[in-house]
């Protein structure tokens, strides 16, 4: 070993001139073989531009970047840092998930559909859900628990997910405190959903016909004990950046697109609201009871990165006030329809050994009913079949329209899944956003259309 | 029943479809998309229930005669009248008019979508801005007509949906690009043409978007297999998904 590191240390030896044929990579020889120097020389030794003319050069941007919001690759032409054109290279997170619902049952395509969009898997279960619901023709029958519970989940679902989008956001531009106390208010509503559904994210909780567990009362009560705490550590997280000079420096006036731009590309969400349109599909197409509740839908009309900033931050706080509202208004009662052909046929229950069975229905079926047993796995192995036809259904999702189109071929598989993902659809504007802005631009508008490449590519 | 070997039933109940004399009294031939066969569509058991030999075509809901309901009379006449300006007929524009679960379905003959689609954005009475895209079915079984293409559009002035179907048969899958009329369709279109081979001509950039550009094949495809090895646990060994016993 002394040795070797002997002949190492001594290799380093500069023989006589560098050779200068290759300007890229010079190379020399040591006593373990030809060692070869990149480095860098004069621009204009390598290209000169014409006079007058600009250089443009194609540079690749992602997808392991970590100020590109996921694994989004930015095709970017530029001259000098002046950003001539931009394309989005997607698909690297593209996993079939619609495709793999079709080889699964309809209550087994929500274990899919909730890690499409990671970020908000609540919206993505729920909207499928009232999709089936809907083909099934028990939209009317879903309980009045199981449907505030739902908007119970989503709103804080939507806290999360902003918290997420200021966080990241905050980090592509630098602002590294933001980030940490973004993830850390997350963590807070990540805890509900844990203590609610068991896992942190990717739930799927929300099931056809109801939710798949019912809330008790002491989750209701820690619930209730979180979102003072929330509450203000949000207004932590967002005073950071809400009046801060460099944010603003960053973000306004920034990712500029205006009404006429959002309609032609199909743009919903904050980005849409930025734009002074107050289109918000819980107030003009209502679902799940949100006609009821009362809250407002905030505005901006700047059409710039700093708008939808101001605009998430409203949102969460409206958000609080729908899942104060949603606490208040949980009455007793049953979480799925009615239907024993579609509900599950037993609630889980945590045991003391910590698994989710419920002793009684399991003494039921193993020792008292033989039918209860054959219509347990009926239901469990075969599922229900839904009746031939297709919908579409779409909700407010934390980025704007999530649309779902289901078709049923009668079976009791799904014979077509499509998401209509509001990332995918809205990362289409990044060129309109960035083209003739800086580089550093480009980040700053990707940020503000927030998107989450698990719902892009599915 | 270890020892059978398992069988893809994915495409097992969607044989082409329906002679004439398997299609009940009444039905028309457009709507049936396939045949699904015995109760519980698993192919690889022996029938000792007896109704493995049920036979019985799948239909998907049938045309809607007028009234269809709600503001859909008064938005189909709009249309109506809007396209005659332009000089198509309703009767060749459209093929039929589907009202089901409160949703309205236009099936668009393809070489006329382009001026269905402006109609749409257009008209006052109708205003859709918003394209949310299309999605892509693929029926093997409706000859013919193998491959759809789905359009929801919304309409926030008057706050409506439609949904706009246009079909093409598998050897000539060709549908117009409407991304001249809707800009927002650019993407959607390129995830259709990707997962379903189905050309929109005069797209910009009709290329693949999801898989890689090099991908053989179309992978929504029914045709297309989902893939997949099996995997051993505790000892036993469990197919891949797509060819496990499947009720369908």
């Amino acid at each position: 070993m002394t040795t070797d590191q002997s002949v190492a240390d001594e290799g380093i030896v500069y023989e006589g001139e560098l050779p200068a044929d290759d300007p890229y990579a010079l190379s020399y020889e040591t006593g373990q073989g030809t060692v070869y120097t990149v480095s860098g020389g004069d621009w204009d030794s390598i290209a000169s531009p014409d006079e007058g003319e600009r250089e443009r050069i194609v540079v690749n941007m992602g997808p392991q970047h970590p100020s590109t919001h996921g694994v989004l690759r930015l095709i970017l032409e530029l001259e000098g840092e002046t950003v001539i054109d931009t394309r989005c290279g997607i698909g690297y997170l593209h996993t079939g998930i619609e495709k793999n619902m079709e080889y699964r049952t309809w209550t087994q395509g929500v274990t899919f559909v909730t890690r499409m969009d990671y970020l908000s898997p609540f919206y993505n279960e729920t909207a499928y859900c009232l999709g089936v619901e809907k083909l099934l023709g028990i939209t009317d029958q879903i309980p009045e628990r199981a449907k505030t519970i739902r908007v119970l989940m989503m709103e804080l679902n939507r806290i999360s997910s902003h918290l997420v989008a200021l966080a990241t956001g905050g980090m592509e531009l630098g602002a590294l405190t933001a980030m940490t106390f973004g993830f850390r208010e997350r963590e807070l509503i990540l805890d509900i959903f844990e203590m609610v559904t068991g896992l942190r994210m990717n739930s799927a909780f929300v099931r056809p016909g109801g939710v798949a567990q019912d809330i008790t009362d002491d989750q209701v009560a820690r619930i209730r004990e979180t979102l003072p705490l929330l509450r203000k550590r949000m207004k932590d997280t967002t005073d950071l950046l809400v009046d801060n000079a460099i944010w603003m420096g960053r973000t306004v006036g920034v990712g500029y697109l205006d009404l006429a731009g959002c309609m032609a590309l199909g743009i919903t969400g904050p980005i849409l609201r930025s734009t002074g349109l107050p289109h918000d599909l819980r107030k003009s197409q209502p679902y799940c009871g949100y006609e009821t509740y009362d809250f407002e839908v905030p505005t901006q009309d700047t059409c710039d990165a700093y708008g939808r900033f101001l605009i998430r931050v409203a949102e969460m706080q409206e958000s609080i006030k729908i899942v104060e509202q949603a606490l208040d208004r949980l009455r007793p009662g049953p979480v799925m329809v009615e239907d024993k052909k579609i509900a599950w046929p037993a609630q889980l229950s945590i045991g003391g050994d910590g698994q989710g069975n419920s002793p009684e229905h399991i003494k039921e079926i193993m020792s008292e009913s033989m039918e209860a047993l054959i219509h347990h796995f009926k239901l469990v192995t075969e599922g229900f079949p839904v009746p031939t036809g297709q919908v579409y259904s779409a909700i407010e999702s934390p980025r704007g329209e999530l649309g779902v189109h289901i078709v049923s071929d009668g079976g009791t598989r799904p014979y077509r899944v499509h998401f209509r993902d509001p990332s995918f659809n809205n990362l289409q504007a990044t060129a309109a956003m960035s083209n003739g802005s800086m580089i550093s631009d480009v980040i700053a508008a990707v940020a503000s259309i927030d998107p989450v490449m698990g719902g892009v590519d599915r | 029943m270890s020892d059978q070997q398992p069988v893809s039933t994915g495409e097992a109940g969607l044989e082409v479809a329906a002679s004439a004399t398997t299609l009940p009294e009444g039905l028309r031939e457009l709507e049936v998309i396939g045949v699904r066969h015995g109760a519980f569509a698993a192919q690889d058991g022996g029938d000792t229930s007896g109704f493995g030999g049920l036979v019985a075509p799948i239909v998907m809901p049938g045309p809607t005669e007028r009234p269809y309901g709600e503001w859909f009379d008064a938005a189909a006449d709009e249309i109506e009248l809007a396209l005659a300006d332009r000089g198509v007929p309703m009767t060749s524009a459209v093929e039929k008019v589907v009202v089901d679960r409160g949703e309205i379905t236009f099936f668009v003959r393809r070489e006329h979508l382009l001026p269905f689609a402006s109609v749409l954005r257009d008209e006052p009475a109708l205003r859709f801005e918003m394209c949310m895209g299309v999605n892509g079915v693929h029926y093997p079984g409706d000859t013919g007509r193998e491959l759809h293409a789905v359009y929801p559009f919304l309409s926030v002035t008057h706050n409506r949906r439609i949904r706009v179907e246009v079909t093409c048969p598998d050897g000539d899958a060709r549908i117009p690009s409407i991304t001249s009329v809707y800009p927002a369709n650019d993407w959607h279109e390129r995830e259709t043409y990707d997962f379903f081979g189905i050309v929109f001509e005069g797209h910009p950039a009709l290329t693949r978007i999801e898989m890689p550009d090099d991908w053989p094949g179309h992978p929504q495809r029914k045709d297309y297999p989902l893939g997949g090895i099996p995997v051993e646990y505790k000892g036993a060994e469990v197919p891949p998904p797509d060819q496990r016993r499947a009720y369908t």
